[in-house]
């Protein structure tokens, strides 16, 4: 067990971790976290992408003890005061998700896209989200959203 | 455009979902979700041989390790099973049906056949110890191919059968073979469609629970819980009324969840031998060798027709993969395409013949369309060959054989009750700009470019709406067709709806309460739809073949209309007029002349459950339920166009544009539906271009992860063109189904595109998903 300092959500936590323990995992299980779906064993879906230090990762490929001292967001975290992030409200809008569950990484991975300044066209939003699949909706929904939320047509 | 008749405001606007409020925010309640105390997890054994005899399992050293609580073989378990895992469609009298049991005993017949599963008190514990049990196997000879698998001394996958074909089933109609005699034109064409693995992103999961009195409690990722509920019992040997079969969110299914698997018997056996809750959740490396896959169909299709285009009968022959075993529906899929070998069009002389076989594979069953994209794929893709043998345009050879009049019996024998395929097309054709894209096509030819672009269409009409029961009795299922549906209004005014169905991704709870707002003159917000718990909706038949909407929709309708009839009663006696006198408008009764002598029906509700006042043996409380049997199948359909670049030096293929144009009736809510076209055609275009499980002749199943077996993302696909004609179905909301529409539609108008990119080289076919090099290689034939 190797011993691990890290934030999710502004809250701290000190955990006692495996060292083969995922970060999805820690997240899910230890933090009960739920909102952080597991979709593949091949870091290939994308549906655990949170962000880590504002960054989206996915939690599937980062082990829990690389986490310590890091800040971690998860889709739990990203409403305020009961309010809609900007890229929540506009998946609401556009109807960008059907079954919802490969929507938490969906939404954090189009969150760092925006905040990186990369979403400026529909192009580069559709390479942009390359490391997400969704099955239900073609994407077209989803790209609408994320280009709602950055402002570009 | 034909407007709603129904009373209120919501059908018909795109009234934003219901269900976004939780799965935004991670709130979510997958069963991965789920936690009870005391839970222990399952893993399970899978054969690592397409066939192969057990012929021992060593359980010690996994009983041993550290947090293991039970291991056991398939041998272990045998008195667990009180039948066998069903399959509900004996689709003849003769097929044959062999037995299935959830663990695997003397044989293994594909790859990833569960042999033994332990139980544990931690994931990693169970799949660190399924690791230490040591089976013994002796491998046997195995087959993948369905046509290899026919011939005389293939390896069988079941040995008792002396064969490995499971059932021939024919529909013919008129005289196929003296129409063909007859013909100026005769096409034969041959297809394979490989298999499809459905990868619904949240992949199975169950979690279950026995109580004192063994009554069972089971939450599955599936879509059919009033299915599984009394396959349990015929599995299990638990009474029905014992089984409680919970279906929280579901993470997408596209078929592969409507059914019944071996690890929801397995995980109930295991909850009731140890006396502790049991969960398991899927891998995704196991759920492509464990949840059934789709197609893997070879056909060989003919046209007959008339020098100047009219299809005179069609023919069409199909060697259809079972896999290793019937799972629920395995064996009926191809008949679900058996009546619209026809399509739009209409041919006199029709005949269909399917030969389902066994492989040494996964289980096929129903994936997007089942059946329907088979059938379309091979009568558009041949549309475009016959349009090619007369030299007519394949715009013109469509529009020339389209059914213009409604309804239409086709030659099959199913009536198809409205439609409108011509203004489809003649949409289509003004989104597309057809003379725009043949003279760049020409420039490019001219030019010599080495990116050439080419256009494909696809004009379908499908039968979804499952099903009207007697139909579904005459072809074997097993079951009926209907829904239900229970509306109860609460004492002070807000409503609840219980539906037979049970969505996945499908937005019901907004869709069923844009219906029944209208239908009761109550706002969308008022009204709650339950679904998905079989102790709260005790009656239904779930969602697969675009049902829910075109028989649990009416089943809404229905108990609306009775709800209103009740309330009616009420409020006549109580304002003391005769019942006609009533007009019931935006969820007020006023009488007939005297607008100010009124009652609301929430205020009718509340006198319903006070019931101080109501007519001589009137039963307090305002709640009615209906079941609905369609009388016919839901018939949509359409005109979609694919327009695609190709690169002739790489075979790189992209999709540049995509046009549809679909009927799918009166649409409740424009924005959801939109959301199925966009989602169903990406699974058509994505089984066109990237898409294909493959196994090695032996049954190695050689796409085993997410990075071999190419699901699209964002970045190979453009946004999509869509529009609606419509014409209103045969019952009284006038709606039709939407879910598969464009899986069916996708794949023959992007391959005929391709086809058409290249037709000025000589490329007149490339097989699915066409991939580089297939494309290159097609190119590189004719070039030589």
């Amino acid at each position: 067990m190797r011993h691990v300092t890290l934030s999710a959500n502004g809250v701290r936590h000190e955990l006692e971790v495996e060292p083969r323990e995922l970060l999805v995992y820690v997240l899910r299980d230890r933090l009960e976290l739920t909102g952080t779906n597991v979709g593949c064993d091949t870091s290939s879906c994308g549906s655990c992408t949170v962000l880590v230090n504002g960054e989206a990762v996915k939690s599937c490929t980062m082990l829990g003890v690389q986490a310590d001292g890091m800040e971690i967001t998860t889709i739990e975290g990203l409403a305020t005061n009961g309010h809609l992030h900007p890229v929540q409200q506009a998946f609401h809008d556009h109807h960008a998700l059907q079954c919802g569950y490969c929507t938490p990484g969906m939404v954090l991975a189009a969150v760092s896209l925006i905040d990186s300044g990369e979403a400026v066209d529909e192009a580069a939003i559709r390479e942009g989200l390359e490391g997400n699949l969704c099955r239900c909706t073609g994407y077209h929904n989803i790209v609408k959203a994320v280009a709602a939320a950055a402002g570009v047509s | 455009m034909t407007t709603t008749e129904t009373a209120g405001n919501f059908v018909g606007t795109s009234v934003k979902r219901k269900e976004d409020a939780s799965l935004l925010r991670g709130s979510g309640t997958f069963v991965e979700n789920l936690n009870l105390p005391g839970t222990v997890f399952m893993a399970l054994v899978r054969s690592p041989y397409p066939h192969a005899r057990i012929k021992s399992v060593n359980l010690d050293a996994a009983k041993a390790a550290e947090g293991v609580v039970a291991a056991f073989s398939g041998a272990d378990l045998t008195e667990d099973w009180k039948g066998s895992l069903p399959c509900a469609w004996p689709v003849t009298e003769d097929i044959k049906m062999p037995p299935h049991y959830p663990l695997a005993v003397d044989e293994a017949r594909y790859q990833g056949d569960g042999v033994a599963v332990v139980i544990a008190g931690s994931r990693a514990a169970a799949k660190d110890a399924a690791e230490l049990i040591e089976v013994e196997y002796e491998q046997l000879g195995s087959i993948a191919d369905v046509e290899k698998a026919l011939a005389d001394g293939a390896p069988l996958v079941h040995d008792d059968l002396g064969t490995n074909e499971c059932y021939v089933w024919k529909l013919d109609s008129g005289d196929v073979q003296a129409a063909i005699d007859a013909a100026d034109v005769v096409v034969t064409r041959r297809y394979f469609q490989p298999r499809l693995i459905p990868n619904a992103i949240e992949p199975r999961g169950v979690l279950a629970q026995v109580g004192p009195t063994d009554d069972v409690t089971l939450w599955s990722a599936t879509q059919v819980p009033h299915v599984l509920r009394f396959a349990l019992q015929l599995v299990l040997g638990i009474t029905e009324s014992k089984i409680r079969v919970i279906a929280p969110d579901v993470g997408g299914g596209f078929g592969s969840k409507l059914n019944v698997y071996a690890e929801e018997a397995l995980a109930v056996a295991l909850a009731r031998r140890l006396g502790r809750p049991v969960k398991w959740t899927e891998e995704r490396s196991e759920n492509y060798q464990a949840t059934i896959h789709g197609r893997d169909v070879v056909h060989e299709l003919t046209f007959a027709a008339t020098k100047d285009g009219a299809i005179t009968a069609v023919k069409s022959e199909a060697k259809c993969a079972m896999g290793a075993y019937l799972q629920l529906v395995t064996p009926g899929i191809p008949l679900l395409g058996a009546w619209i070998y026809s399509g739009p069009y209409e041919i006199p002389n029709y005949s269909v013949t399917f030969t389902g076989v066994f492989t040494h594979t996964t289980p096929t069953d129903a994936y997007r369309g089942a059946g329907r994209p088979e059938a379309t794929y091979v009568l558009e893709r041949t549309m475009d060959a016959l349009a090619r043998e007369l030299g007519m345009d394949p715009v013109e050879l469509r529009r020339k054989n389209f059914v213009k009049e409604f309804p239409h019996t086709m030659a099959s024998g199913l009536t198809i009750d409205s439609g409108d395929y011509e203004a489809s097309l003649d949409r289509l054709l003004e989104l597309l700009d057809l003379d725009g894209i043949r003279a760049d096509q020409a420039e490019r030819r001219a030019r010599g470019d080495a990116k050439q672009i080419g256009v494909g269409f696809s004009t379908y009409n499908e039968m979804c709406g499952l099903a009207p029961s007697r139909i579904l009795g005459a072809i074997r299922y097993a079951v009926g067709g209907w829904d239900s549906a229970t509306i109860r209004f609460q004492p002070l005014g807000s409503v609840q709806v219980v539906t037979g169905t049970s969505p996945h991704g499908q937005s019901h709870e907004t869709t069923w309460a844009q219906i029944v707002a209208d239908e009761l003159g109550v706002g969308v917000d008022d009204i709650e739809v339950l679904h998905g718990d079989t102790a709260v909706s005790q009656l239904g038949m779930d969602t697969y073949g675009s049902r829910s909407l075109a028989v649990g929709g009416m089943a809404l309708y229905h108990a609306s209309q009775k709800i209103v009839a009740k309330a009616r009663r009420i409020v006549a006696h109580q304002l003391e007029v005769a019942e006609d006198d009533l007009e019931f408008a935006d969820g007020s009764f006023s009488v007939k002349g005297s607008p100010d002598r009124s009652m609301g029906i929430a205020a009718a509700a509340f006198q319903a459950h006070a019931a101080h006042n109501l007519p001589d043996g009137m039963e307090p409380g305002l709640e009615e339920a209906a079941t609905y049997d369609p009388a016919n199948f839901s018939w949509p359909g359409g005109a979609h166009a694919a327009v695609v670049e190709v690169d002739t030096e790489t075979g790189d293929t992209r999709l540049v544009r995509y046009v549809a144009v679909d009927d799918v009736g009166n649409p409740v809510n424009p924005q959801i539906i939109d959301g199925q076209v966009h989602g169903g055609v990406t699974q058509g275009i994505a089984a066109a271009l990237y898409e294909e499980g493959t196994y090695d002749e032996e049954g190695n199943l050689l796409t085993t992860t997410m990075t071999t077996y190419l699901v699209p993302s964002a970045a190979e696909l453009p946004s999509y063109e869509t529009d609606r004609i419509e014409t209103r179905a045969d019952n009284p909301l006038g709606v039709k189904g939407v879910g598969e529409t464009g899986t069916i539609a996708a794949a023959p108008a992007v391959i005929n595109a391709i086809v058409d990119a290249l037709s000025h080289l000589g490329v007149t076919d490339i097989q699915m998903p066409a991939t580089p090099e297939r494309v290159w290689t097609a190119i590189e034939e004719v070039r030589t």
